[in-house]
């Protein structure tokens, strides 16, 4: 289970490069991120959540230190590149897929992330058994929809969709950002439940970045706290299990009080 | 009377290449693409030089598209690596064409009077006036048509209709959307540099001020095609640009019936452009009326 898939060492990352008002986000952090963890992110506005999560993706170019994947240096490939091991889902389920394109035919791009796209016919009807069956699994009805536009789906639908494509094809790394934020609490329930059946039942490795305390403590083995660019808690196994609110709380406060 | 209806429908299809090339720009990748005004006279003016210089015209069309795709690789590389926002990108292709097309053809009008062109292609040669124009275009069209229709099947031209439809998501699945945008531009461009040495050949000559407002008209031919036919899936709408081209060919004959003349044909365009592209708000406007007339009514 101690086996690092991801490390970052010593990463920084600057805003307004080179102008009078740089700001450093990350400071110099340090992260390692073993097969299997099912990592929950938590950090309160403007710690450096999201830049973490933009500097893993490739979003944002880093200025120094490295990020390896399996030992490898990986901190140099574009965003289009680190598809081919890491997703991502987004918290705005408008970013996650394709409004004019149908369900089936945004599950048929998610299946071929990170590879080369030809000019060979897409065979579209050959896949349908199979998205018909995946998408039963996340219980909203989504299996009816396969041939509407996703941008006739609910919220709820779209995130459920956003997270099956992110996991469709097996990702070394996958990253959520808030993804149930922006839904409504039951729904929000509900993805995060079949998040975390997937997550376990497939042995994905994920970070999760969420607000909701209780959310960050119910799932995964991993707990990390963000703060001021840098990650100032860090605890897995009996001791996440052992962590409580109350004492995430007083630690929230020890930080910014 | 007739004779005019034939040479319409005729004028429509050889027009609908442009249609079609501006559609993958304009209503997939989501952009107005100016070059297109550039590109279409460049077409035109490299198929009518090449042919003046005895090449075979088929292979002068193929060399419009040619030069098409070459037009829309300089804005696409303009806009992804450059920077340079679309619009203006392609104003600046479309303004350095201008110079280049005098170049090609040494002068403002090249003439291809007395010259083979493949409306004298001798199948189409012995069939009666304006028929050959027709047959031409509908053979182009429909091989076009299939061309793009499988094309946008491939898992290359889902990632094409992707990049269009949500980039962020479209590059977090490692689709190489800058890439995508430089191909659409130049097929695009492509398709209208063809149908600018259609046009061009169907004329009888190439003229440097020929690329001035086709992108109305272009516009005109994907927008009545939706106007008139509404929903549509895809593979219809492709389908429904050639024959909102063909439908735009009509208007223009049923303006000249009304006594307008040639010059004005400019200004009726995007008259007609305008007016359906206003279509939405009109009908908006037509229904909070209603709302309005109602909400009084439920009062009294």
């Amino acid at each position: 289970m101690s086996n690092p898939i991801l490390e970052l060492r010593d990463v920084v990352v600057n805003v307004n490069q080179n102008t009078a008002e740089q700001i450093m986000i990350l400071k110099h952090l340090n992260l390692t991120i073993n097969d299997g963890d099912f990592i929950t992110v938590l950090g309160s506005n403007g710690a450096g959540k999201s830049t973490l999560f933009n500097a893993i993706g490739g979003n944002l170019p880093i200025d120094s230190g490295d990020i390896l994947l399996h030992g490898k240096p990986v901190g140099h490939e574009s965003e289009e590149q680190r598809t081919r091991f890491l997703s991502r889902v987004f918290q705005d389920p408008k970013l996650g897929t394709a409004p004019r394109m149908t369900v089936a035919e945004n599950l048929l791009l998610a299946e071929k992330r990170g590879q080369r796209r030809g000019l060979v016919p897409r065979h579209l009807k050959q896949a349908m058994p199979h998205f018909k069956e995946i998408t039963s699994t996340m219980n909203n009805g989504l299996e009816q929809r396969l041939n509407t536009p996703t941008g006739n789906l609910s919220g709820g639908q779209r995130q459920a969709l956003s997270f099956l494509m992110a996991t469709l094809k097996r990702p070394d790394i996958l990253l959520l950002d808030e993804h149930t934020a922006a839904l409504d609490p039951k729904t929000s329930q509900q993805l995060m439940r079949t998040t975390n059946e997937r997550i376990t039942d497939q042995h994905l490795t994920c970070l999760m970045i969420t607000h909701h305390l209780d959310d960050a403590l119910t799932y995964g083995n991993r707990l990390i706290v963000v703060n001021d660019g840098q990650i100032t808690f860090d605890v897995s196994g009996d001791a996440k299990k052992a962590l409580t609110q109350d004492k995430l709380l007083e630690f929230f406060n020890d930080f910014e009080g | 009377m007739i004779g005019l209806g034939v040479s319409a429908v005729g004028q429509g299809l050889l027009w609908a290449t442009l249609g079609l090339g501006l559609f993958l720009t304009f209503r997939i990748l989501d952009f107005p693409d100016m070059t297109v005004e550039g590109t279409f006279p460049m077409g035109a003016a490299a198929c009518v030089a090449a042919i003046n210089q005895g090449v075979d015209p088929l292979l002068a069309s193929l060399l419009a598209f040619g030069v098409g795709m070459l037009c829309g690789l300089a804005t696409g590389l303009l806009y992804t690596k450059g920077k340079i926002p679309i619009l203006l990108a392609g104003i600046l292709v479309m303004t350095a064409a201008y110079s280049i097309n005098l170049r090609i053809m040494g002068r403002a009008n090249l003439t291809l009077l007395n010259k083979p062109t493949l409306l004298k292609l001798p199948f189409l040669k012995s069939m009666p006036m304006y028929f050959d124009s027709v047959t031409l275009g509908m053979i182009i069209i429909v091989v076009l048509t299939l061309l793009l229709v499988y094309f946008l099947q491939t898992d290359l031209g889902q990632a094409f209709i992707a990049t269009g439809d949500n980039e962020k998501m479209a590059r977090s699945l490692g689709i190489r959307t800058d890439n995508m945008k430089i191909m659409g531009l130049m097929v695009s461009n492509g398709i209208i540099g063809l149908g600018g040495a259609l046009v061009a050949q169907n004329d009888g000559y190439a003229d440097v001020s020929m690329g001035i407002g086709v992108i109305v008209i272009a516009l005109a031919s994907i927008i009545i095609g939706e106007v008139v036919f509404g929903e549509l899936t895809l593979n219809q709408r492709l389908i429904a640009v050639t024959l909102g081209s063909i439908l735009y060919r009509f208007v223009l004959l049923l303006v000249l019936k009304l006594g307008f003349s040639t010059n004005d044909l400019k200004l009726l365009s995007s008259v007609v452009l305008a007016l359906c592209m206003m279509l939405p708000v009109f009908q908006r406007l037509f229904n909070i009326k209603k709302v309005i007339k109602r909400g009084v009514t439920a009062h009294e």
